[in-house]
C-alpha cells in the first residue's frame, strides 16, 4: 500500500514534465464529454419543457383517431357535453391553429401555435402568470404571448399590432406558465379565434382539471362510453410525454452514438499518451522494480495517472458544456403538433455525472494496457535502454 | 532506397502507435461521413425542388385552406405554364402516430408539373380510370409491401367521409420512381374528386397550389403577380419558389447544420491534437537518426518531405477507411430509417470534402515537425543524441 502511494505520488508529481502528451489526453476527453453533455442537454431541455409543467390531475380530450390538437375537432354540441362532466373542476374548450411569424435573427417563417381559450384556461395551467401587460378582453382581437414565443419570434411585444392576412391583432400581454409548452403559444379568446378562422362553433380540444386526480378512469369511461361522442382521453402528463418522446429519443440516440464513437477516438489518443508516458519512464520504472517495488504498485500508479488525466478532462468538458449551453434558448418544430416549441438546453446533474463516468471509462481503458506493459517490462532490457 | 520506402519503414516501426493514430483518424472521418449524411437528410427537399416551380399557400399559415377556384385564376396569370393543387390528407395506415405524406391532387395534370417521376403507361391509364386509385412512390410501396392492384384501408386524422367514418378505401393502381432517393418516393397521390365529393367538410378547398412556370428566371415576378391577384381578398396568398418553401420547413427544425458543424469542429480539433502530438513525438525520438541521414547526404528538403509524407500518408489512409466505413454504415441505416429520415445518403461532394480534409489534416499535423526536421542542424542533433 505504502509502495503504491509513493509511486503514484511520484508519477503525478512528474506530470508537469510530460505536459504536452498529457494535455492532449485531457483535451481529447474534454471534447468527448462536452459533446455528450451538450447534445443530451438539448434532449432533456425539450423533454422538460413539454412534460415539466404538466399536471397529473389535468386531462386532455381529443377526437378519437386524431394525432394532436391540430387535427382534433369537436362541434359545439360535443364540446359542451364533454365540458359539462361533473368530474371536472375547471374546464376550457380551446381552438388550436397556427400562424406564420418570422423568427428573430433569421427572419424565416415559423409555425407559431395560436390558441383560443376560455376563462378557466389560465387556472388549469401550472403557475400561469402575466409578467407584462394585461389579459386579453373577451370578444376583442387581442392576444397575449407566452414568454418563450415573445423571445423567439418578432413583434410579440405589448403595444404592437400583428397582421395575420387581413386580420389585425393587438398584443396586450406576456405570460409565463412554469416553463411549460404554453409559453411557446399565443392566446386569445376562443370565440374570437373561431370567427377569425371561420371555425363556426367548433373547438379543437377540451382541456380540464379533475376534481379528484383518482377519478381519471371514471371520467374517461364516462366519455368513451357515451354514444354521442367519439373521443380519446389522456392525462396531460401522458399526452406531453408521448409528444416529447419522438424528438428527445432521436436526439439522445444521436448524442450517445456520436459521443461513443468520439470516446473511442479519444481512447486511442489516451492510449498513445499513456504508452509514451510509460516508455519515457521505462528506465525509472525498471529501477523501481529492481529496488523491489511490486508490479501491482506500478500498475496502480499508471492507472491512477490515467484516471487523473481523464477526470481533469471530464471536468473541463462538463464545465464547458454547462457554461456554453445551459439555459441556451432555441426553438424547434414539435413533430407531433407541427408547431414551434421554444425550449432551453438543460444541463442537469445527471448529465454531468454521465459525462464524468464516460471520461473515467476512457481513462480506465486508456490506462490499463499501458499499465500492464509497464509492470511486465523486462527489468534488464529496460535498464539498458 | 526511395523516400517512400523510408516512410513505410518509419510507420511500421512503432506499430501500436501508428495503429492507434490511424484508428482515431478513421473514427473522425466515420463521424464526418455520418454527420454529413444526417445534415443532408434534413435539407434534401431543397435539393430535389424544381427551379421552375412555385408554391402558393394561404398567407396566414399552410393549414388554412384556399379555394380550389384559385387554380384557374393562377393558370391565367402570364408566365404560368400549369397550376396544380395539393392538400394534406393527414393519412395514416394502422398506426395514427405514423403520419404519411398523402396528397389529394389533380392527377390529370400531375405529370405536367412533375415530369421527373416516371410511371409505366399502362399503370397510368388504370390510375386515371379508377377514382379510388392512388399513385404510390416506389420506396413507400416497398416499405408497406404494397403492389399494384392492392386495396388499402387508409385513415385520415383530419377528414371524415360524409357518413362520419375516417376510413378511406384506396386502390394501388400505379407506382412511380423518382430521383432514386427515398425522399420523394415516400409520397402518395390520390384523386381530388373522390376526396372532395366524399369528405364531410372543407368542400372545394385545397391546401396549396404548385405552379410550373415558363421561365425560372422570372420566378420572383410571377410569385409577386400571383400574390397581387389575391391581395385584399378574404384569402390572401403567399408564394415562393419550391426550394424556398422546402427550405423554410427545414429551417423550422432549427439550425441542425450549425449543431453538426459545431460537433465536427470539436471532433477535428481533438483529433488534430492527437495526431499532431504523435507526429511531433515520432520526430523527436528520431532526431539523431534524421541527423545521420543528413550527414550521409539527404537534403534538407528531402528530410522535410519524408516527415510530412509520413503524416500525410497516415491521414489519408485513415480518412479513406473512415469515409468508406461511413458510406457502408449510411447505406445500412438508410434502409432502416427510411420512414423517419428519408434521404439519408452520402453524396460525392461530401466524400470529396472528406478527402480534402484528410489531406489538410495530414499537412497541418506534419508541417511543424517536418519543418523542424528539415531545419535540423546535424552537429546539434548528434551532440544531443
Amino acid at each position: 500500500m505504502g509502495q503504491t502511494i509513493a509511486i503514484t505520488l511520484q508519477s503525478l508529481r512528474s506530470l508537469p514534465s510530460r505536459i504536452g502528451p498529457s494535455l492532449v489526453a485531457i483535451i481529447g476527453v474534454a471534447g468527448v464529454v462536452a459533446v455528450l453533455v451538450a447534445v443530451l442537454s438539448m434532449a432533456s431541455g425539450f423533454r422538460e419543457t413539454l412534460s415539466g409543467a404538466a399536471r397529473e390531475d389535468n386531462v386532455v380530450v381529443l377526437r378519437s383517431g386524431s394525432s394532436s390538437e391540430l387535427d382534433s375537432g369537436f362541434d359545439g354540441e360535443q364540446s359542451r357535453l364533454i365540458a359539462q362532466s361533473e368530474d371536472l373542476a375547471l374546464v376550457s374548450r380551446e381552438v388550436y391553429v397556427m400562424v406564420d411569424i418570422p423568427k428573430k435573427g433569421t427572419g424565416s417563417m415559423s409555425n407559431v401555435p395560436f390558441r383560443g381559450v376560455e376563462a378557466d384556461a389560465p387556472a388549469i395551467r401550472q403557475n400561469f402568470e402575466l409578467v407584462e401587460g394585461r389579459m386579453f378582453e373577451p370578444g376583442r382581437k387581442q392576444v397575449i404571448a407566452g414568454i418563450g414565443a415573445a423571445g423567439q419570434f418578432e413583434g410579440l411585444v405589448p403595444g404592437t399590432t400583428l397582421e395575420f392576412g387581413t386580420e389585425r391583432w393587438d398584443v396586450v400581454g406576456v405570460f409565463t406558465a412554469d416553463g411549460g409548452v404554453a409559453e411557446s403559444e399565443l392566446w386569445t379568446d376562443a370565440p374570437v379565434l373561431q370567427g377569425a378562422y371561420r371555425r363556426g362553433n367548433n373547438f379543437s380540444i377540451v382541456y380540464g382539471q379533475l376534481q379528484d386526480p383518482d377519478a381519471f378512469n371514471a371520467f374517461k369511461d364516462t366519455l368513451t362510453s357515451d354514444p354521442r361522442l367519439s373521443v380519446q382521453v389522456e392525462r396531460e402528463t401522458d399526452y406531453f410525454a408521448a409528444q416529447s418522446e419522438i424528438l428527445s429519443t432521436f436526439i439522445s440516440v444521436i448524442g450517445y452514438f456520436i459521443a461513443i464513437l468520439m470516446a473511442l477516438g479519444a481512447m486511442f489518443g489516451a492510449l498513445n499518451t499513456m504508452y509514451s508516458a510509460v516508455s519515457d519512464r521505462s528506465r525509472e520504472i525498471a529501477t523501481l522494480r529492481a529496488l523491489g517495488f511490486a508490479p501491482r504498485s506500478i500498475v496502480v500508479s499508471v492507472m491512477i495517472e490515467a484516471f487523473v488525466l481523464a477526470l481533469i478532462g471530464g471536468l473541463i468538458g462538463a464545465l464547458l458544456a454547462y457554461l456554453l449551453f445551459n439555459g441556451l434558448t432555441v426553438s424547434t418544430l414539435n413533430f407531433a403538433s407541427f408547431t414551434q416549441v421554444v425550449f432551453a438546453f438543460a444541463v442537469t446533474p445527471d448529465l454531468l455525472i454521465q459525462g464524468i463516468v464516460l471520461a473515467l471509462i476512457i481513462g480506465l481503458i486508456g490506462g490499463l494496457a499501458p499499465a500492464i506493459r509497464a509492470a511486465r517490462m523486462p527489468i534488464v532490457t529496460a535498464l539498458r535502454e | 532506397m526511395g523516400t517512400f520506402h523510408l516512410i513505410r519503414k518509419n510507420l511500421t516501426r512503432k506499430k501500436l502507435r501508428t495503429t492507434f493514430t490511424l484508428l482515431s483518424i478513421i473514427i473522425a472521418f466515420l463521424l464526418f461521413a455520418l454527420l454529413g449524411g444526417l445534415s443532408r437528410a434534413f435539407s434534401l427537399g431543397v435539393e430535389l425542388a424544381g427551379a421552375d416551380r412555385l408554391v402558393t399557400m394561404h398567407r396566414v399559415s399552410f393549414i388554412q385552406p384556399i379555394p380550389v377556384s384559385y387554380v384557374n385564376r393562377i393558370q391565367s396569370i402570364e408566365g404560368v405554364e400549369t397550376a396544380l393543387h395539393q392538400t394534406w390528407f393527414g393519412a395514416y395506415y394502422q398506426d395514427n402516430r405514423q403520419q404519411m405524406g398523402l396528397f389529394p391532387t389533380d392527377l390529370e395534370t400531375f405529370r405536367e408539373v412533375y415530369p421527373e417521376y416516371s410511371i409505366p403507361d399502362d399503370q397510368w391509364q388504370r390510375l386515371l380510370n379508377n377514382q379510388t386509385g392512388i399513385l404510390v412512390g416506389q420506396a413507400m410501396a416497398e416499405d408497406y409491401d404494397w403492389e399494384v392492384g392492392d386495396r388499402i384501408p387508409m385513415f385520415s386524422s383530419i377528414f371524415p367521409q360524409q357518413d362520419g367514418s375516417f376510413s378511406w378505401d384506396m386502390d394501388v393502381e400505379a407506382i412511380f420512381t423518382g430521383s432514386g432517393n427515398n425522399a420523394d418516393e415516400m409520397q402518395i397521390f390520390m384523386h381530388y374528386d373522390y376526396f372532395n365529393e366524399a369528405r364531410a367538410f372543407g368542400t372545394d378547398t385545397v391546401g396549396w397550389i404548385v405552379t410550373k412556370i415558363e421561365d425560372p428566371d422570372q420566378a420572383d415576378q410571377v410569385a409577386e403577380a400571383i400574390d397581387q391577384r389575391f391581395a385584399n381578398s378574404p384569402t390572401e396568398t403567399k408564394s415562393s419558389t419550391e426550394a424556398g418553401w422546402t427550405a423554410s420547413f427545414a429551417a423550422q427544425i432549427g439550425n441542425i447544420g450549425l449543431m453538426v458543424q459545431m460537433v465536427l469542429g470539436c471532433v477535428f480539433f481533438t483529433l488534430l491534437l492527437i495526431t499532431g502530438n504523435t507526429m511531433a513525438q515520432a520526430v523527436r525520438e528520431r532526431t539523431s537518426e534524421l541527423a545521420v541521414l543528413k550527414t550521409i547526404g539527404f537534403s534538407d528538403r528531402r528530410v522535410l518531405w519524408m516527415v510530412l509524407g509520413e503524416s500525410l500518408l497516415v491521414a489519408i489512409i485513415g480518412g479513406v477507411i473512415g469515409l468508406l466505413l461511413g458510406y457502408l454504415f449510411i447505406q445500412g441505416a438508410a434502409n432502416a430509417l427510411s420512414q423517419f429520415l428519408p434521404g439519408l445518403a452520402m453524396s460525392w461532394d461530401a466524400a470529396l470534402i472528406g478527402l480534402v480534409l484528410a489531406a489538410g489534416l495530414g499537412v497541418v499535423t506534419g508541417i511543424l515537425p517536418a519543418w523542424q526536421a528539415g531545419r535540423l542542424k546535424v552537429i546539434d542533433a548528434l551532440a544531443r543524441g
